[in-house]
């Protein structure tokens, strides 16, 4: 498969009152064209702030280092993302990199209307397009979005369309101007479970068709096993454990990500086991393994020094000395 | 089983659209809750689910006034809720209490968690001293998993699941007989939406408490309740305890809710 994003030692640092935190820390990826990828993690475990780093989208003061390399075109040479100016990145977000955002009715603007909107973003990347073209364009994204009657839903307003046709909605714009990665940030969090799956069976499908790259963040482990190949979790800005997502969830081997699994409600009774504690703070992380105060299976020397990630097997690994 | 609560045809229509610049005309209106009918028995947890609109949230705030409904009969320990007011109407409602969906919403941001928790006591028991009444406080806090020290701090200073702790010990602290809970884990983490519902069991056993349940989620569910009813378009579309419904689905609608539901890969 070839490689669209390469990720490699990725940390964002970010300043506050007391001291530099790392949201994200040394994390490393790699997402092949078609190819996608859940990123799973709970509140602070850096997952939202390491897409918006992948997107040039950090506050402002926000330290970066590392690299994440983008193949923008299927021949060129690759992007690294950490370098790129405010100039080029115009050109790469939105344009080879799109992202859907948890709550439609917030990301979409509510006076304008649905086609004027994907038409800007189809302008913004190809401005010299003829304005018949653009517009037969956009109602092609929302057609590919599977939006119903898209010539007359083009001409409503955000308001008028529900909650699951406006993430379509939202979809549409994001692949309308052809990108090779697509990032959803929670995408149906905010829907119906039976519109839920529809959204994630559109994205499953746009992947396929259209060869995107995809990452797929979500605190939820159902969804992340319906769209994504591969699982990487995340706790405290480190990614912990990473694979294919059928071996992540089925056989978890990190007590975190086995942790999370048995706190997940399921249609099983009297089955539901909480994770004691609290995520901690990233402006008090313990010195060793992150996870280790929660930990029902810590040993003296987990307090010791920050776990390697170790290789369970040829594409499964876990940040824990107990593998 | 003796019942508690008791239903009967509850309903709430709103005006649709509406407001200044409406052009509708003032006949239309939309249905919220269309003549809904149960009984809940003492000590159970009943369980409503179903998707956003369908007319949950509105139904669990009639139960406690916090909306008048157009009509029907709500009976709470055998009195008619909906005739009484003033004394009687605070009376009662100190029996029951709520638990919100959004513990970074329900808790007022100025006032510091010791008096949050206490306020119904200052309402309710004017006669109690300061100190019995921070001796009650504390003990609640206590027992919902935070320490004495929180009373001193402001709701900001705590995580989403030590919020929802201190909106749980802000409804227990009048020993009510029923809990109405919208929603109280969805805006929470897993790992920590996990330890609120264990610790909402253990209350329940501990206090005698009656729950009305309310969540879009089947596998939340499906971890308390006694019975569930599934409820669509204002109405109930089915009723029954919870093992029968989740595993016997007699209603079209409840098996594509429970057919929706993501399954995790099993080792």
């Amino acid at each position: 498969m070839s490689g669209l994003l390469e990720v490699r030692g990725l940390t964002v640092e970010l300043p506050t009152p007391s001291g530099w935190v790392r949201p994200v820390n040394e994390v490393s990826l790699r997402i092949g064209a078609g190819e996608s990828m859940g990123l799973v993690g709970e509140s602070g475990s850096g997952k939202t702030m390491l897409s918006l780093a992948l997107m040039g989208l950090l506050p402002p003061g926000a330290r970066v280092s590392g690299e994440a390399k983008l193949a923008a075109q299927p021949q060129a040479s690759t992007k690294n993302l950490t370098t790129l100016s405010e100039r080029e990145w115009r050109d790469v977000r939105g344009g080879a990199i799109a992202m859907v955002f948890q709550e439609p009715m917030t990301s979409l603007n509510p006076v304008m209307r649905i086609r004027a909107q994907i038409e800007e973003a189809i302008r913004a990347h190809q401005p010299k397009l003829k304005t018949d073209e653009v517009k037969r364009k956009a109602i092609d994204a929302l057609r590919l979005a599977a939006v119903p009657e898209p010539e007359s839903r083009a001409e409503q307003f955000p308001h008028q369309l529900s909650g699951g046709l406006r993430q379509r909605a939202m979809i549409a714009m994001a692949v309308a101007a052809g990108p090779r990665l697509l990032i959803a940030d929670e995408p149906t969090t905010a829907l119906d479970v039976t519109v839920q799956k529809q959204i994630l069976d559109l994205l499953d499908r746009l992947r396929r068709e259209l060869k995107l790259g995809l990452l797929f963040i979500t605190h939820d482990l159902g969804a992340v096993a319906q769209v994504a190949e591969r699982v990487a979790v995340m706790y405290a800005g480190r990614i912990i454990e990473e694979g294919p997502a059928r071996n992540v969830l089925a056989k978890p081997q990190h007590p975190y990500t086995q942790g999370l699994l048995r706190a997940s409600p399921t249609l099983k009774r009297g089955t539901l086991t909480p994770i004691p504690g609290t995520v901690p703070q990233l402006t008090a992380l313990p010195p060793g393994c992150a996870f280790e105060p929660r930990c029902e299976l810590r040993r003296a020397e987990c307090a010791g020094a920050v776990p390697a990630l170790r290789i369970i097997s040829s594409d499964q690994a876990a940040r824990c000395i107990l593998v | 089983m003796e019942t508690l609560l008791s239903v009967r045809e509850l309903r709430k229509t709103y005006r649709r659209g509406g407001g200044v610049f409406s052009q509708e005309s003032e006949g239309a209106r939309f249905t919220a809750v269309d003549g809904v009918s149960f009984e809940v028995a003492r000590g159970e947890t009943f369980a409503v689910v179903g998707e956003s609109g369908c007319g949950k949230t509105t139904l669990a705030r009639m139960l406690l006034r916090l909306i008048e409904p157009d009509s029907g009969e709500i009976q709470f320990e055998g009195r008619d809720l909906l005739g009484l007011h003033g004394a009687d109407l605070r009376a009662a409602r100190r029996q029951m209490q709520m638990v919100f969906q959004d513990p970074y919403a329900s808790l007022n941001p100025r006032m510091r968690v010791g008096e949050i928790v206490s306020e119904p006591l200052a309402i309710h028991e004017p006669v109690l001293t300061r100190d019995q009444r921070l001796e009650r406080t504390a003990a609640i806090l206590r027992r919902v998993g935070l320490t004495e020290e929180a009373m001193q701090r402001y709701p900001h200073e705590f995580s989403g699941g030590q919020r929802q702790r201190i909106g749980i010990a802000r409804a227990l602290i009048l020993q009510p007989k029923l809990i109405v809970a919208d929603e109280p884990v969805s805006a929470l983490d897993v790992s920590v939406g996990a330890q609120v519902l264990l610790l909402l069991q253990e209350l329940q056993r501990e206090f005698a408490l009656t729950y009305v349940f309310i969540s879009h989620s089947l596998p939340v569910v499906a971890q308390v309740a006694t019975r569930i009813a599934v409820m669509r378009a204002g109405q109930f579309v089915e009723v029954g305890l919870a093992e029968q419904v989740l595993n016997q689905p007699q209603n079209v609608y409840t098996r594509e809710l429970l057919s929706a539901v993501p399954e995790l890969p099993r080792a």
